[in-house]
């Protein structure tokens, strides 16, 4: 019901006075309303912006949150008044819904911002008036399609290559997107190389050169050197036909990839030679040959997959099919209608090119599309009169679908820059968000640092604390209750990575880690080969980082390279600047880190570990990571 | 070629827009009634050039807070909060009948209460004007809610009786009962018979019509309602309301 309707519900029960001497049956109690029945203002403060309504005014929405009882846990005993701590200038239009019982949403103001707001106060958007409400859902929509482009990019594009590929999907992703690999960017610029020397081969074939000897008329350079073309010929079907091979093989799914445009490109462009290849050389048949030879443009398509551009322009042409569809007919129409009309206007006349209805199609075109050629030209007067209205509705005709392929065409091309654009902030902003996770792990070290070494430097120490805010203090006590909890603690990136790279492939243990690393771990005492306990535990780990997110579910997966009990000898002996160990805020001297929580890589295949540093993505470096381990260097992944 | 008879055909369409939109404001007939403005006393409208002005704002300012408190039972601060109500509802100031119709409909969304509406919007309408005022509105609020059992009796009776003659005959009865059961609608327990409308009439004359003329007056009412305890105890029931 219409939330203004509420107001006329007294006088509904009123009126109902009127029921009451027809009464079958006696009428039921009414009701009791123990709240206070007159009408009171009440006072909201939002950001410090006073807004005075009637209690009346809120309660006509009582599922919403000004509505309902829920206001009372924002009541300030001491003013007197209720506080949100929002945004005052989105609350005047809040405010103006329960008054009016129209929504409207401020066109200015962001999307989300606006979103937000209406789910605190409890506001479905649907309530949004009619005069607002298309605009609110464009917005929506865009601001959707924009999130799904960046997540999209995030995954497709620029995700980087997880450690367990195999050789074929690398191959696919070198096909895909070449600036990923130097080799892959040689065979796309090789490919484009010869794309275009074949084109323009086949252009060339055909422009006559001077006649050799003996002969009198110009003959086709193609004829004349005729080897040479066909060397050039085999030479860039045999790259081309070995490109879409490789491509078949490394493509995910085979037969998805066969039925691609681009692959049918490739197939029409390498047919001709192969086909002419196994013709025999019949006179009647190598006329059918020829014909076969005009594929071979088709290799200009190829050049599709080189050039952004191309494929927007195609793309836009699918998406217009409707209008282009339109056009189409329409003209078709209009050809059919004055193709009549002139050739029964242009048919008493003698020597008039009008032969036939389908020969007049061919002079409407031409006047329609204002070419006007001058092959075909109407004598009488009545021909005239019906060509110059031809002319001018030709015009409209294709004047009218342009505008909206061009605004399409428009549109996605911009689609297309805005996402470039994007992805090469998301880059930058990526780079800035790990250094700001990497100040928060070197802090967290520091903190830890504190702990370890205890009352050692009490100076230093006291300095650090002093440094922290309390926030820090407790997300790094809780951070700490959660090593103690796990019985793990937290590395750093730099070690788990050099632990990844250097760890041998045929290192192979089970995926249940921590019983076989302690083991593994404990026949080398860390303290002549702490490196290499280490890189163990970092490989089990990547396979723990496989398992879990093949899994995609965060197990508690722990690797414990136990060195028990250090003395501090053994740390000096590991760490020839043991001495210059100062409690030094800016710096950190030990190689204890934070894994943060990896985000798990999409397609992890459970085999062999690549063999290169792969970058288990989440994993922050410490800048300063020496050979030096803190007590016990446990490496957790969660 | 096409790019210039393009941009031409372009231009146009903004405008073509825009001489659309000018029509639809021009058709579209006011939500609640509009008058022509004046000043401060409440005037009936009379004027035929009212028509013409359609489009201008109109107002219809009720008599002041003193003279309605002094015609009505309700305090000044429920008067107050009365016409926040329903000025917020009707900005201009008057409820024609279909607003009403539509608004009374609301509260009985299985039944069609449109036919009861009417009668209530005529026994609301004192001065038969086709629209109620807010006078109007709050008088009829006072006698219901305020008003002695004898008022409020003859509210009823007013209300009943179609014609306002002072009788209520057997006709008038059947319409209002039947409106009333269409306000029921389909979907009752049990199931409304074609023929319930005039027995309850018929039973409503039995109890009623004493001197068995056909017709209802308004003595014969009041009497009649007094004597059943049912009904006057009845007529407590809504006196809370606002």
């Amino acid at each position: 019901m219409a939330a203004g309707v509420a107001t006329w519900l007294p006088f509904a029960r009123a009126a109902a006075v009127g029921w009451l001497p027809l009464a079958k049956k006696t009428m039921p109690k009414p009701p009791v309303d123990n709240s206070s029945r007159s009408d009171e203002i009440l006072y909201l403060n939002v950001s410090g912006v006073r807004f005075q309504t009637w209690k009346n005014t809120l309660d006509r929405y009582p599922d919403t949150l000004l509505g309902s009882s829920e206001k009372e846990f924002f009541f300030n005993e001491d003013t007197e008044e209720y506080f949100f701590d929002r945004d005052h200038e989105m609350f005047r239009h809040i405010l103006n819904f329960y008054r009016t019982g129209k929504l409207h949403y401020p066109r200015h103001e962001c999307i989300q911002a606006f979103d937000e707001e209406l789910a605190f106060y409890g506001i479905v958007p649907e309530i949004i008036g009619d005069c607002c409400m298309e605009e609110y859902r464009d917005r929506k929509k865009e601001n959707q399609e924009r999130l799904a482009e960046d997540t999209e990019a995030n995954e497709s594009m620029d995700a980087p290559l997880p450690p367990d590929s195999t050789p074929r999907e690398r191959l696919w992703r070198a096909f895909e997107n070449p600036h990923t690999s130097t080799m892959a960017l040689v065979f796309y610029y090789v490919t484009g190389f010869f794309i275009a020397v074949s084109v323009i081969a086949n252009v060339v074939e055909t422009v006559p050169c001077r006649p050799p000897e003996g002969r009198v008329k110009d003959l086709p350079c193609g004829e004349k050197y005729q080897l040479a073309f066909f060397c050039m010929d085999t030479a860039c079907v045999l790259i081309f036909t070995f490109e879409y091979l490789m491509r078949l093989f490394a493509a995910p799914s085979r037969c998805k990839f066969m039925r691609s445009v681009m692959s049918v490109i490739d197939v029409v462009a390498i047919m001709p030679y192969y086909i002419g290849l196994v013709m025999p050389e019949n006179e009647d048949v190598s006329g059918a040959f020829v014909t076969l030879r005009v594929f071979r443009v088709f290799r200009i398509f190829k050049f599709s997959r080189h050039s952004q551009g191309l494929r927007i322009l195609g793309y836009t042409l699918k998406s217009c099919a409707s209008e282009l569809g339109f056009l189409l007919f329409s003209l078709t129409m209009a050809i059919i209608i004055f193709a009549t009309v002139m050739f029964y206007a242009e048919k008493g006349t003698k020597g008039s090119t009008f032969t036939s209805i389908p020969a007049s199609f061919w002079y409407t075109i031409v006047t329609m599309t204002t070419l006007g050629y001058g092959d075909m030209v109407p004598n009488t007067i009545a021909g005239k009169i019906f060509g110059s209205i031809c002319s001018l509705s030709g015009v409209l005709v294709i004047a009218l679908p342009v505008p909206v392929i061009v605004s399409n065409f428009s549109r996605i091309y911009h689609q297309n820059q805005r996402a470039d654009k994007r992805r090469a902030q998301q880059k930058v902003r990526l780079a800035r968000i790990r250094m700001a996770k990497k100040g928060t792990t070197n802090a967290f070290l520091q903190y830890k640092e504190d702990r370890g070494l205890g009352g050692r430097d009490s100076d230093s120490t006291a300095l650090c604390v002093k440094n922290r805010s309390a926030f820090e203090h407790q997300h790094h006590h809780l951070l700490h209750c959660l090593e103690k909890t796990t019985n793990h603690e937290f590395t750093d990136e730099m070690t788990y990575s050099e632990l990844c790279m250097t760890e041998s492939v045929g290192f192979r243990t089970s995926r249940s880690t921590s019983l076989s690393s302690q083991q593994g771990a404990q026949n080398n005492p860390t303290g002549c080969c702490p490196r290499r306990a280490r890189r163990r535990a970092a490989m089990r780990l990547a396979n723990s980082t496989a398992s879990v997110s093949r899994g995609s579910v965060q197990e508690l997966d722990t690797l414990h390279i136990k060195t028990t009990s250090i003395p501090p000898q053994t740390r000096s002996s590991l760490n020839a600047q043991a001495d210059n160990l100062k409690l030094n805020c800016g710096e950190q001297d030990f190689t204890a880190a934070i894994i943060s929580i990896p985000t798990p890589p999409a397609n992890t295949p459970d085999e062999s570990l690549p063999p290169s540093p792969a970058p288990i993505p989440g994993i922050l470096r410490n800048t300063r990571a020496t050979a030096f381990t803190h007590e016990t260097v446990k490496i957790s992944s969660l | 070629m096409s790019a210039p008879s393009s941009l031409f055909f372009l231009s146009i369409l903004p405008s073509l827009h825009h001489f659309s939109l000018l029509l639809h404001f021009f058709t579209f007939p006011p939500f609640c009634l509009s008058i022509h403005p004046f000043l401060s006393v409440s005037l009936p409208p009379t004027d035929s050039s009212d028509s013409d002005l359609e489009l201008s704002t109109v107002r219809h300012q009720p008599e002041g807070l003193d003279q309605l408190q002094a015609q009505t039972k309700f305090t000044r601060k429920e008067l107050q909060s009365l016409y926040r109500g329903f000025k917020n509802e009707c900005p201009s100031g008057l409820v024609d009948e279909e607003t009403f119709k539509s608004i009374y409909s609301q509260f009985f969304p299985q039944g069609d209460a449109t036919t009861y509406a009417h009668f209530l919007f005529n026994a609301f309408d004192m001065d038969r004007n086709g629209s109620i005022r807010f006078e109007d509105f709050v008088i009829g609020l006072s006698v219901l809610l305020r008003g002695s059992v004898t008022e409020k009796l003859n509210w009823a009776f007013n209300l009943y009786d179609i014609n306002k003659d002072g009788y209520i005959t057997k006709e008038e009865m059947l319409a209002i009962m039947k409106s009333i059961y269409d306000m029921m609608g389909r979907y009752t327990y049990p199931c409304v018979r074609d023929e319930a409308p005039s027995e309850h009439v018929d039973k409503f004359f039995q109890k009623m019509d004493r001197n068995r003329d056909g017709v209802v007056t308004i003595e014969e009412f009041i009497e009649t309602c007094q004597k059943d305890e049912n009904i006057m105890n009845s007529m407590q029931l809504f006196e809370n309301v606002i």
